[in-house]
């Protein structure tokens, strides 16, 4: 097989082709590979491999027309000798649907775009009910989106090897047990739907504040999902809200600012624009759901740019209907504060009082700027510094901590 | 492809259960057996005799040992197997939740690895 040339005037490092190829391309040829087989870790061998032949054969045989097609034939020849030593191995006859060794497509037929995407299948296995909620957002980030196990695991804050070991586990019993490859009949799919926006959304929650990369790849995964599924609400509001999370997302040298006193001049317009439109999309389609809310709110935030105020009375509505469908800790807590922006601080103080969470780091950080609203400063002060001691970003326990005032007796 | 689901509940007689509870039960079992056959996937299926009338034999340093009893002195108890043949897991779920037991206890969904035929094992595939 002679892959076809760039023209000479054409010169790409190609390196840096095959690593566009990786970070742009990887889940949809993982997920190509991994749909014909059923087996996630065989086409991850076959991928990397793959990936690794184009460093070695591309800067003497010149970087292909169509590097992807190029990489997705050698990964599934790759896979096919697998099958066929297993095969003979085993003695036993190879019967699986959509088997590698009978793939006879040629270089010029696998066009990436062409071969259908099978991300979606890719996110529900991820999101199978077999498998450990507490592994699927890890699965969803090292084969959806190509991170490293190593980077997962500080993600998670679990000793390296320990991840690797669950995601290894997770793919046996995908493999083992046949975990189909299939995107369900509607019914099923409205079913299994929660689980994979919870496990994308897990991959936006797992990034935190800091890591923009992620957050970013976050947002692509939510995006890509909702425009898979086309008309499924909770899938846009999703999509919605990683987007306007993008638009503000702050890089590693700039201090931590709240959401209502950040400087608007520092968003992406077009993120926020971006953010708004996927929120136009998931209306209309019954009572809003959690992250439709989640996303309606942020959009509320992102709202001040054009009108310089944030809107609390809109924002104490939405959380109310938020915390119908999902009346989580943060978003009690979130609430909260917002009453005592909307209404009056005793207010939130007397809802905080009712929650009673002080193990949770944002129950003392609302309660603390509440407290110095009604001029309570020692308790403020107290509550500034518990809420920073308790946070593991520094730059929110900077903040915290500068918020500490001396009493004015 | 071939799973074993293996259900798993606390035994109880006609004695502790009631005749109807009994009856309600085996009623359950014969439809469950009836729509695994009429889709066509079911292989084989057997359902126990308590544990309390089973005995146990395991070798310690090359003697075989028998013993009174099941093999772990658990509430829940094997009460049966199933041996289905369907495409892939969700087809193995779906059935599995069709089986009476998963109302009594549970259902382990256990795919094969091998299997006899004609005396010699064949891997599963």
């Amino acid at each position: 097989m002679g892959p076809e040339r760039l023209s000479g005037a054409e010169h790409v490092n190609p390196a840096a082709a095959a690593e566009r190829v990786a970070r742009s391309s990887y889940g949809r040829l993982l997920a190509r590979l991994a749909a014909s087989t059923g087996d996630v870790a065989l086409a991850e061998d076959a991928l990397g491999g793959a990936l690794e032949e184009a460093l070695r054969r591309w800067p003497s045989d010149g970087v292909p027309a169509n590097p992807e097609g190029w990489i997705l034939t050698v990964a599934r020849n790759r896979q096919r000798d697998v099958w066929k030593s297993a095969a003979h191995r085993t003695g036993r006859p190879l019967e699986h649907a959509g088997d590698p060794r009978t793939d006879t497509a040629g270089p010029a037929d696998l066009d990436l775009d062409a071969v259908g995407d099978r991300r979606l299948e890719l996110m529900l296995v991820c999101a199978h009910p077999a498998i450990d909620p507490a592994v699927r957002t890890p699965l969803m980030l090292q084969t959806v989106l190509g991170l490293e196990a190593e980077t997962i695991a500080r993600l998670f804050a679990v000793p390296p090897s320990t991840m690797a070991q669950r995601l290894v586990r997770a793919k046996k019993r995908i493999r083992a047990n046949r975990v189909p490859f299939v995107v369900p009949d509607r019914s099923v799919l409205t079913e299994r739907l929660p689980a994979v926006l919870e496990a994308v959304y897990g991959c936006l929650a797992a990034t935190g504040a800091r890591q923009d990369d992620l957050v970013g790849e976050a947002q692509y995964l939510a995006v890509t999902l909702a425009a898979l599924l086309e008309d499924e609400p909770e899938a846009w509001g999703l999509a919605a809200l990683t987007t306007l999370g993008l638009s503000r997302a702050r890089s590693a040298d700039r201090p931590y600012v709240p959401l209502d006193e950040q400087d608007v001049s520092l968003w992406d317009p077009r993120l926020v624009a971006e953010g708004e439109a996927y929120l136009r999309r998931a209306g209309g389609g019954g009572p809003p759901g959690r992250f439709v809310l989640e996303a309606a709110i942020s959009a509320v935030h992102a709202a001040r740019m054009r009108t310089g105020a944030t809107d609390w009375a809109a924002l104490r509505t939405l959380y109310e209907a938020l915390l119908i469908v999902s009346p989580t800790l943060g978003a009690r807590v979130a609430y909260a504060g917002v009453v005592g922006r909307a209404d009056d601080p005793a207010a939130g103080l007397a809802l905080l009082d009712q929650i009673g969470a002080a193990d949770f780091q944002p129950w003392h950080a609302v309660r603390a700027e509440l407290f110095a609203q009604v001029h309570r400063h020692d308790d403020a002060a107290a509550a500034f510094r518990r809420a920073a001691e308790m946070s593991d970003d520094p730059g929110v326990a900077d903040y915290l901590l500068a918020r500490v005032t001396p009493s004015s007796g | 492809m071939r799973y074993t689901l293996l259900t798993h509940y606390p035994e109880g007689d006609e004695a502790s259960l009631g005749e109807e509870a009994m009856a309600e039960g085996q009623r359950a079992f014969a439809a469950y057996a009836e729509a695994l056959h009429a889709a066509g996937v079911l292989i084989a299926a057997e359902v126990l005799q308590p544990s309390d009338v089973t005995t146990t034999v395991t070798a310690v340093d090359g003697t075989l040992r028998v013993q009174d009893g099941p093999f772990a002195d658990t509430k829940e108890q094997l009460g049966g197997t199933f041996v289905i043949d369907v495409p892939d897991l969700d087809a193995a779920l779906h059935w599995a939740g069709l089986a009476p037991a998963v109302h009594w206890g549970a259902v382990e969904i256990r795919p094969g690895a091998t299997h006899v035929v004609d005396g010699t094992w064949v891997p599963n595939d």
